[in-house]
This record gives structure tokens, sequence and C-alpha cells, in this order.
């Protein structure tokens, strides 16, 4: 099992699943996060601490704590 | 119902109310601005409308109120601002819906689309940015979309402004015929339960404003409102297994225990099933676009934050170099008008209250209009650009290690401006602590009004070459001080579990002269108002409690002792010598002999004290407090008599320095403080946020003033 913070820089990922609680689950979303997404990594902020990647056409920046929820797939 | 409101919405027949929703960032706020002559705030980054705005204006035969609201994501209440907009939008009575849509990103923005199509109201969508999408070659076909969604879908531009008579007409003709049905198609369990739910109102004739087949979703969604009403009917007992046998179906059907996360997922294959219909885009060979490219380098791990650093340093850098220019032609223009009108004047008090209250009181804080400008242009750019987003992304992981959230430099960032909008801004984030922790941190960045003080002293102090460098520096500083306080803050005050940091990225956005142009010109011109208004008042004030009581006995006794000595220079020492007594012995000479022992630690003379008070009022007037209290004592004949020169002859380069720390992290001003405190809740934090500042700023300033002067000894 991997998640979205496993990945590398342009990497390109399914998700699988959200393992988040319920309010943040929501949000991802939202955002267009969901099951069966494409998601694409753009950038690493310094030190890994925050990742910003590719939904759709948009781009969110997230924590690496809040991409180890997201399990994903290669595809 | 208050006098304003029933003269917001006068109730005449052809009136119509248009509740403006839409996802952050999509333009609804400049589309009212398109529309009417309204100048609400627009920036490139979500999150820029906080609070909920009335613009009015005509058109055709009707009289339109449009609210402006914050953009939501989802109706999930995460943060306050959308919070604003749920509330809006289910307590409040309006006309109609226009759904701001962006059209280049049109599968995300249905998804907040889909979920208003269940709310029973009329809708009209606003494809906006079409100008956008045209350029990435985004064909979207606006009448069959219309059609196949039983709503109106028009595009518009608000930066072009083309589109908008068609978008209003479409709103006079849907204002003008029954509530439609949205279209929306759910996959085939759904339907089924839908249908099953709506049989059984059906049989049982149950009475509603709404459709059945609108209850029956509401109801599988889990809709609080809707549960609710119909728990107290008689039909309840007998609906409720039919909801759990349907939710569970529901459920089984998506893998997931969470109806809400079925749900959006039938929304979004609805709306991918929309967009995959009437949206054509043409492939482009590119691979990266535009944004992504400009991406790789500003927010690259390595030089993403020496790059944010060097347009920080650079941009106070033009602020004293470009700012000090038409400086000296204000500084001239204000002592050539004390020259001029001066002598025009025969009373003697009525001279000195024109000349030194009012000129040299405004023109201390009108001198600094370029520096403010500078900054307020740099501000203007960070938010336009898309920039901002991307500083709060690289120093997310920094703030984090302080406590704070990236989120937070959005509110810390327009705390350089003024503090009142940062205090209001701290909405965007979702948790209070987090929310709390950011309104006590924005006083640490100096606002624009804290800036003349800056150039002042480090114009006295500095070569001209560093002092664009120390400008910098105090700011660094306040910002570094600030992350501090917050991890103080956060070890005691405000424990608490980290929140989740998600975050969209705007497009970059080259942002329109006109826009910066009007932002910069509004804010200065707000800045230049207050000092004809408020810092005039409170320069003739200060002036009058440094002029009054007159002492006549004082006056008489050098009057004799000018008689007695021979040379013009030793009465002009004299003469110097009385006004110093007779400030001394005023009003406000009282009031800042009687503090001075409590900022004697920190270097002040009386008059430094009395500024730092008069500053709670407002910033400004702690220049021009110093610009009445340096004009009155001493330059009586002096052919230098600008404000710089006499702040670096009398006061001590350690002084300054204190006074200058003490600028930097003490109570903001009044007005701000207002707002702050109805942020955060309670007056209690008002309480917090001045013992708080004074402490630190106190024994911060007395530490700098200690080793400044050991340093210059
Ligand atoms: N090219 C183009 N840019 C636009 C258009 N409409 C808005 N923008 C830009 O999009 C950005 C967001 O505009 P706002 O009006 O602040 O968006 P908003 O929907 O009010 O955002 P929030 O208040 O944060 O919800 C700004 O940078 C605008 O200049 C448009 O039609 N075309
Ligand atoms: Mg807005």
């Amino acid at each position: 099992m991997s998640t979205l913070n496993d990945c590398k820089k342009a990497c390109k990922v399914k998700v699988i699943k959200l393992n988040a609680p319920a309010d943040l689950k929501q949000r991802l979303i939202s955002f267009g996060i969901m099951k069966e997404t494409l998601i694409e990594v753009l950038e690493y902020a310094p030190a890994k601490s925050t990742i910003e990647v590719k939904v759709g056409k948009m781009r969110i920046a997230l924590r690496a704590k809040e991409a180890e929820l997201i399990e994903v797939e290669k595809v | 119902m208050n006098q304003e409101d029933i003269k917001a919405c006068p109730v005449i027949a052809n009136h119509i109310k248009i509740a403006l929703v839409g996802q952050p960032n999509v333009g609804k706020s400049m589309l009212i601005n398109s529309v009417s002559n309204a100048h609400l705030h627009v920036g490139n980054f979500s999150g820029v409308t906080v609070d909920k705005t009335e613009v009015l204006f005509d058109y055709k035969d009707y009289h339109f109120t449009v609210v402006d609201l914050p953009g939501t994501y989802a109706f999930t209440d995460y943060t306050i601002e959308e919070r604003v907009t749920h509330d809006y939008l289910c307590a409040e009575a309006y006309d109609l819906i226009i759904n701001v849509v962006d059209s280049t990103s049109l599968e995300k923005n249905l998804q907040l689309t889909a979920e208003l199509m269940s709310m029973s109201k009329s809708i009209v969508i606003a494809l906006n940015m079409d100008d956008e999408a045209q350029k990435e070659n985004i064909q979207i076909d606006a009448p069959y979309m219309s059609e196949l969604m039983g709503i109106p879908c028009v595009k518009v531009s608000a930066a072009t402004k083309s589109g908008i008579e068609n978008l209003l007409d479409a709103v006079i003709s849907v204002k003008e015929q029954e509530i439609q049905e949205a279209k929306l198609i759910f996959s085939e369990p759904v339907e089924e339960e839908i249908a099953v739910i709506v049989r059984y109102l059906r049989k049982h004739k149950y009475k509603a404003v709404n459709s059945y087949r609108n209850i029956a979703i509401n109801l599988l969604k889990n809709n609080k409102k809707t549960y609710a009403k119909l728990h107290d009917d008689p039909i309840w007992t007998e609906l409720q297994p039919i909801l759990i046998e349907a939710a569970k179906h529901v459920e089984l059907h998506h893998d997931s225990d969470d109806i809400k996360e079925a749900f959006a997922e039938e929304y979004a294959s609805f709306n991918r099933g929309i967009v995959a219909e009437v949206v054509k885009q043409e492939i482009t060979l590119e691979e990266k676009t535009l944004t992504e490219k400009i991406d790789s380098v500003l927010i690259n791990s390595y030089f993403g934050i020496p790059i944010f650093l060097f347009f920080m340093w650079g941009l106070f850098q033009l602020t004293f170099e470009i700012g000090s220019i038409p400086m000296d032609w204000i500084d001239a223009f204000f002592g050539w008008a004390g020259d001029t009108i001066g002598p025009t004047i025969a009373n003697d008090d009525i001279r000195s209250l024109v000349v030194d209250g009012l000129i040299a009181g405004v023109g201390a804080v009108v001198l600094f209009v370029p520096n403010i400008i500078i900054l307020f242009i740099g501000i203007a750019l960070l938010e336009s650009t898309g920039y901002m987003s991307r500083v709060a992304f690289l120093l997310d992981g920094f703030f984090h290690k302080f406590g704070m959230h990236g989120q937070s430099f959005i509110p810390l960032v327009t705390g350089f401006g003024c503090s009142i909008p940062a205090y209001m801004s701290a909405r965007i984030l979702k948790n209070d602590r987090d929310r709390l922790l950011t309104l006590f941190i924005i006083g640490f960045m100096s606002c624009g009004a804290r800036l003349p003080v800056y150039v002042l002293f480090a114009g006295a102090f500095f070569a001209p070459e560093m002092a664009g460098n120390i400008l910098f520096i105090i700011y660094i500083s306040g910002a570094i001080l600030g992350l501090i306080a917050a991890k103080i803050l956060k070890l005691t005050a405000f424990k608490g579990a980290d929140e989740p940091f998600v975050m969209e990225m705007p497009k970059y956005r080259l942002p329109s002269i006109k826009l910066i142009w009007h932002t910069v010109l509004t804010k200065t011109m707000m800045y230049l108002k207050k000092a004809g208004t408020f810092i005039a008042a409170a320069s003739i004030l200060i002036w009058f409690l440094s002029n009054y009581p007159h002492n006549l006995l004082l006056e008489n006794e050098y009057a004799d002792k000018i008689e007695k000595v021979a040379t013009e220079e030793e009465k002009t020492v004299l003469k110097n010598k009385l006004a110093e007594q007779l400030l001394e012995q005023s009003y406000l000479g009282v009031i800042g002999k009687f503090s001075e022992p409590i900022f004697e630690p920190l270097g002040f003379d009386w008059k430094m004290s009395v500024a730092l008070q008069t500053g709670l009022a407002a910033k400004e007037v702690v220049v021009s407090t110093l610009g009445v209290l340096y004009a009155l004592g001493d330059d009586v004949d002096e052919e230098n008599s600008s404000l710089i020169n006499a702040i670096s002859k009398n006061i001590s380069f350690a002084s300054a320095i204190a006074f200058i720390v003490v600028i930097m992290i003490y109570l903001p001003c009044l007005a701000a403080s207002i707002v702050f405190t109805r942020e955060a809740g309670h007056i209690k934090y008002f309480f917090y946020l001045f013992g708080f500042t004074s402490i630190a700023a106190y024994s911060l300033a007395f530490i700098a003033y200690n080793v400044a002067s050991f340093l210059s000894h």
C-alpha cells in the first residue's frame, strides 16, 4: 500500500481510498480528490513538508501529513 | 430591520435580489464590479471576500441588488467565511442565485453547482473567465449545457466585460418564470431509491412546497433540515425504514459507509457527463502550462525562499530609494507653505496653531505618502498575481514549526498594509485556535501607518544607502518576533492539534494596470483623507495641549533676560530655552513628564513617551506628534528645520532603536483594536492583547536599548 506522500515528483497516481477524518475528507472531495481521481505530483516545498499536486486542472497544496492519508496506486 | 437595510432593499415590483455564489477565486467580486460601479476587493487567491456585501444597480426596468458572498468549495461550513455563505443561502430572502463558475475548470466548479441544484431555487450559471477559456482553446456549448442542466448558462468575462448584458437578460427572464426543476440525474441505484421515496410520498399525499423528487434527494443526502421537517410528521414511522434501506443500497453501490462521499461521487460523475457533452478542448501540444513552468522556478525547493526574500528586500529598497525622491519636494512644499502662510497671520497664537500645529502635524504624515504608495503597490502585486498562495506554500513548513498554519500568511501579509482587513481575513482559517493565534500575531506585521516612523528614524540615523536595508531588517525582524510569539502562544494559550493544510494554488495572472492603479489609489486616498481629517484634528489637539496653559511669569522672566543680553546668538539660546520650558509645563508636557519615569529605562524623553501614547489613537499620529513637538520646541531660527534633523539631533541612537522596537510591537491603533476585539469574539482577548503586546514591547525595547547603548560606546 502506498500513499500520495510516497510519490516522487512528476509521478502520476490514482486515488484508491481516502483515510482522512470526516471534515478533511469532505474538503478533499470538494477539491475533487476522491476515489478514481488522477493526481500528479508537481513540486515539493523545502524539506518535503508540503507538496503541490495537480488534480484535473487545479493545483492543490497539501502537507505531507495530509498526503499520507490518501491511498494511491501507480498508473 | 434598521434604516440602512430598508434603503438597501426597497420593496418595489421589479426588484431583483441576487445571491452570487461560487467557488473561491472564480471572479464573483470582479463580476459585480463590472456590472456596477462598485469597487469590491479583487485578488488572485482563495478567500479574498470574507463577508457579504450588497451592491445596488439598475438595468433596464429593474433594480438589482447583488449580494457578493465569500467563495465556498462545498456546503460543508469548513471555515467561517464559508459558513457566512451557507447561512445566507439557507436563511435569507433572495430571488435567485447566480452561480459563477470558472470556465477553464468546469468540472470542479460544477461540484458546488450540483449542491445548489438541490436547493429548489432559481439558478443562472455565469460561465466566467470566457476570455481565458478562449485563450486555452476551451469551447463550451452554452445553449446545450443550459438544455442538459435545465439551468440557463451564459458565457461572461468579468475582465473584458463581455456577455454581461446576456447574463442580466437571462436573470430577468428566469425571474419572470416559475422555478424550474434543475435536471440532476443520478446513477441507477440512487434513481431507484429516489423513485421509491417519491412513490411513498405521493401515496400519502404529503404536502410540501418543494417537489417530491427534491425532498427525496435531500432525505437520501441526510440533509438535516429536511430530516427535521419530516421527523415530526406521522408518515415518519413508515418512512424511516425505507430510508435506512435506501441508504444501505446507495452505500453498497459506492463501496463506502459515508453517504456524503457517495453523493459527491454521484455529482462528480454527473458533472463528468455534462463536461464530456458540452466542452471541447483542442489538445495543446504543450506538456506544461505556463503556470507550472513559473511554479517550477518560484516554488522550487531550493530557490523558492531566497527568491521570496529577494523580492521583499527589493520592495523595501524601492520604498526607500524611490520614495525619498518626492519626499524632499513634499517637505519643501510644507516648509514653503508654513513660511508663506505664517507671516499673513497677525495673531501669534493662531499663526502657531496653523504653522506648528496643523502644517507640521499633517505635513509630517503626508511626507510619507510616496513610501506608502510603493508598499501598497507591492502588496497589490502580491495579491493579484497569484504569488501570495505560493509564498503560503513555501512558508507552511516553516510556519508549522512555529505552531502557525501556512494559510495564516495571507492575513499576515494583508497586515503589512493595514491591520483591519487583516483581522477580517483571518476568517479563512478553519480552526478557531489558529484564527485567534493569527489575530494575536497580525500586530507584529508592521502596518503601513507605521512605515513613516521607520522611514523617519532610518533616515535620521543611517546613511541613505543603508536605510532601505534597515527597513527590510525592521520588517523581517517584526515577522520573526511574530513567529516566536506564535510559538510561545501555541505552547501556552492555544495548545491543540494541528489543522490540515489544503489550499488551492491559483493560476498566475497578469494583473491589469487598472486594477492595481485602483487598489493603490483607493488606499492612498484613504491615507490622505485620514491625514486631512483625523490627523489634522489630532495635530490641533496636540498643539493645544502643548501650548496651554500659558505661563506669563516665565515669559516675562525670559523677556527680561533676552533684553539684557547683547549678541544675537545669546538671544537665540535664551529663546530656545524659553520654548523648551514652556513646552514642559504645558498640559502635554505634564502628561509626558508624568509618564517619563515609566519610559526612562528605555531611554525615551518625554516627547517620545507622548508620541507613543498618542500613537494608540492611530500610528500616523506618532510622527505628527513628533512633528508638532519638535516644531514647537526648538527650531526657532534654525537653518535646517526638517523633522529628520530634529530627530537625529535630539534622540540618541540607542533610544531610537528602542523606540522602533516599541512601535513594532505595541498595541495596534484604536480602530484596529476594535476590529480585533470583534473578530476575536470577546473583550477579554483585547486585554490579553494589551498585556501581551505591552510586556513584549517593553522588555524587548529594554533589551534593545541596553544592547545598543553598550555597542555605541
Ligand atoms: N482573465 C480573467 N480573469 C478574471 C476574470 N474574472 C476574475 N478574474 C480574476 O480572477 C481573480 C479572482 O477574482 P475575484 O473577483 O477576487 O474572485 P472571487 O470569486 O470574488 O474570489 P473570493 O472572494 O476569494 O471567493 C482575480 O485575479 C481576477 O482578476 C475574467 O473574466 N477573466
Ligand atoms: Mg470575492
